[in-house]
């Protein structure tokens, strides 16, 4: 298998995708002939033109509204949103349009698109550009999630979600294009809603998905050193949540920490430690912790941006602390 | 147009009457639930609008949908048992009064978020020019869809991609409870058309032979030039904006039955 980064997995899915199916195209802003802001479309333009790659105006609402509609009239469309930030933009079309027309209109209309867009902190981009806000979009029946952390699973889901008849939002983390590892080459397919084991341990529950996974298996390391064991459960998908891994680590290990890169309140660690309770409460041993965003909007300034994301010793601390 | 078809475009429009004010009385009774916005004193717009068009023509409206569904070819029984919450519905009872579509009928939607379904028209007509037909969509909306961003990066959009969509602008002269002066920048709404470099045209919508002429024009052109156009169409609700509304804005007489037609028609003159 060849070790490939992050970027070159999507890039391959999408090409992969693009050259299997007609009815495949990519729109957004910069995709064509900029070759992508993050260069995830370099050389698409050339290979497919400008019927297949379409450069949009700066215009969300444009971009994902009309790419629900030529969705619904048979394409696959992937809308490429420059950053997850703007998809607040075209927040109607997001969670209020795309994930609703199938079921409020009886199953007549299908909405086969896929939206990706590039998120997260850690690149001094102020308050608006760096966002984590994925608990947000999960909260809405009708729209799947996906977030992976390793180039495998990118390649995989990405190439199930542009086969997939519903809407998919697929989150890609702005500082882990240049993670490498071993992904198949070719066909390879991954279903969404599954959550997979990372590194197996005994000792306790790190629930966590995309840059959390790199932080977490960090994490594991140190802890290994003085002899614990962690059990890694990445999430891959947020909605729908496969819960199943999650709550057999649990009843082995009887303690969790949970660990995302957005903020506390409201998120996907509050999701997934109150599932756990109401599953598996015979089980709990330890208050279950999160770990997360410090609540506030994050600053530019690098030394305070990086106080305010989660990191390794956060991890380590909270492991510690369920383990008293 | 024949005696046939001319009674077929005057059944249409009184049948929608009909179907709506029975809709009304049930709304009434309690047996409707939710929003319900009637389309009485705008039959003709879209009986005109919808006669013009060929069957693989697209059609995608706002939430004020019955009449333009009943004109897509959707029965009055479908319409109706939508409006009461019955599986036998156009959408099986999960849209309601502002959700009626068809795919067979290539009705595709009323829309309820105010201008939301302008981009949505726009990726339709996207959708057709990648399969490389030249299929028109016929996008409707109010006069107070044209003051929201959605409108606008919809038409510019069409514009820049030279996508087959028909703007229809149904200026009924209130977005709610206010006037066209009091809430966009030009009163006459197809100047906003001119500013995307798109050609349009306003016609009286109290007259359906008026409103089917202007459509055919329009749809030939979008389909043969391979442009959108846009339409304002002027006309007049004679209900309220929907079955909650106090009307307690309006400047313009109430029209009086069978008397409303030529005295509303004399606006658009």
């Amino acid at each position: 298998m060849a070790k490939i980064t992050m970027r070159e997995a999507i890039s391959q899915a999408l090409w992969e995708e693009m050259e299997r199916d007609p009815a495949v195209f990519i729109l957004g802003e910069e995709v064509g002939v900029w070759g992508g802001t993050y260069a995830v479309t370099k050389g698409f333009y050339d290979h497919f033109g400008p019927e297949r790659i379409k450069d949009t105006p700066i215009a969300e609402n444009a971009i994902i509204g009309a790419a629900i509609g030529a969705a619904m009239v048979g394409q696959r469309p992937i809308a490429e949103l420059m950053t997850i930030n703007f998809a607040f933009s075209a927040m109607d079309y997001v969670v209020n349009q795309a994930p609703k027309l199938h079921y409020m209109f009886g199953g007549q209309f299908r909405v086969p698109l896929v939206i990706r867009a590039v998120g997260g902190g850690g690149r001094q981009l102020g308050a608006t550009h760096s966002q984590t806000p994925d608990a947000v979009f999960a909260h809405f029946p009708g729209l799947k999630v996906v977030s992976p952390g390793t180039p495998e699973d990118a390649k995989g889901l990405l190439k199930t979600a542009i086969r997939s008849d519903d809407p998919v939002l697929f989150l890609e983390h702005a500082t882990m294009y240049q993670v490498r590892g071993e992904v198949p080459e070719g066909e390879y397919l991954l279903p969404i809603g599954k959550s997979k084991i990372q590194r197996p341990g005994r000792d306790v529950t790190i629930v966590t998905y995309a840059k959390g996974l790199e932080l977490s298996l960090k994490a594991a390391d140190e802890l290994a050193k003085d002899g614990v064991e962690a059990e890694i459960v990445d999430l891959r998908t947020l909605r729908p949540l496969d819960m199943e891994p999650v709550l057999e680590s649990f009843q082995k290990t009887n303690r969790a920490v949970i660990v995302e890169e957005g903020w506390k309140s409201y998120g996907v660690g509050a999701e997934v430690s109150s599932r756990i309770y109401e599953q598996a409460f015979d089980y709990v041993d330890a208050p279950i912790l999160r770990v997360a965003q410090k609540e506030v909007p994050l600053p530019y300034n690098r030394t305070l941006e990086q106080a305010a994301l989660p990191q390794v010793p956060d991890i380590v601390a909270a492991v510690k602390e369920v383990l008293k | 147009m024949n005696k046939e078809r001319l009674l077929d475009l005057y059944y249409q429009m009184v049948l929608i009457r009909r179907v709506e004010e029975r809709g009304a009385e049930l709304y009434q009774a309690g047996k409707i639930g939710g929003f319900m916005h009637l389309y009485i004193g705008q039959e003709a717009v879209s009986t005109g609008l919808i006669a013009a068009r060929e069957p693989r023509d697209r059609v995608i409206t706002a939430y004020r949908d019955h009449g333009v569904a009943i004109n897509c070819g959707i029965s009055a029984n479908e319409v109706m048992a939508e409006l009461l919450g019955k599986v036998t519905g156009t959408s099986k009872g999960k849209g309601g009064s502002m959700h009626m579509a068809s795919v067979e009928k290539n009705m595709w939607g009323g829309h309820a978020i105010v201008g939301g379904h302008l981009p949505i028209a726009s990726g339709l007509a996207l959708g057709d020019q990648y399969a490389g037909n030249d299929n028109v969509t016929i996008c409707m909306f109010g006069d107070g869809a044209t003051n929201i961003g959605y409108f606008h990066e919809a038409l510019n959009l069409a514009k820049t991609w030279n996508l087959r969509v028909l703007w229809v602008c149904e200026n009924n002269q209130y977005g709610m409870g206010t006037a066209v002066e009091r809430a966009s920048a030009v009163s006459e709404i197809r100047q906003k058309a001119e500013g995307y470099g798109m050609k349009n045209e306003r016609v009286d919508g109290m007259d359906v032979l008026a409103v089917y002429e202007a459509s055919k024009k329009a749809i030939d052109y979008v389909r043969t030039e391979g442009k959108p156009y846009m339409l304002e169409i002027m006309t007049y609700r004679f209900r309220g904006h929907s079955m909650g509304d106090p009307e307690r804005y309006r400047t313009l007489p109430k029209p009086v039955p069978n008397r409303g037609w030529k005295s509303y028609s004399r606006m658009c003159s």
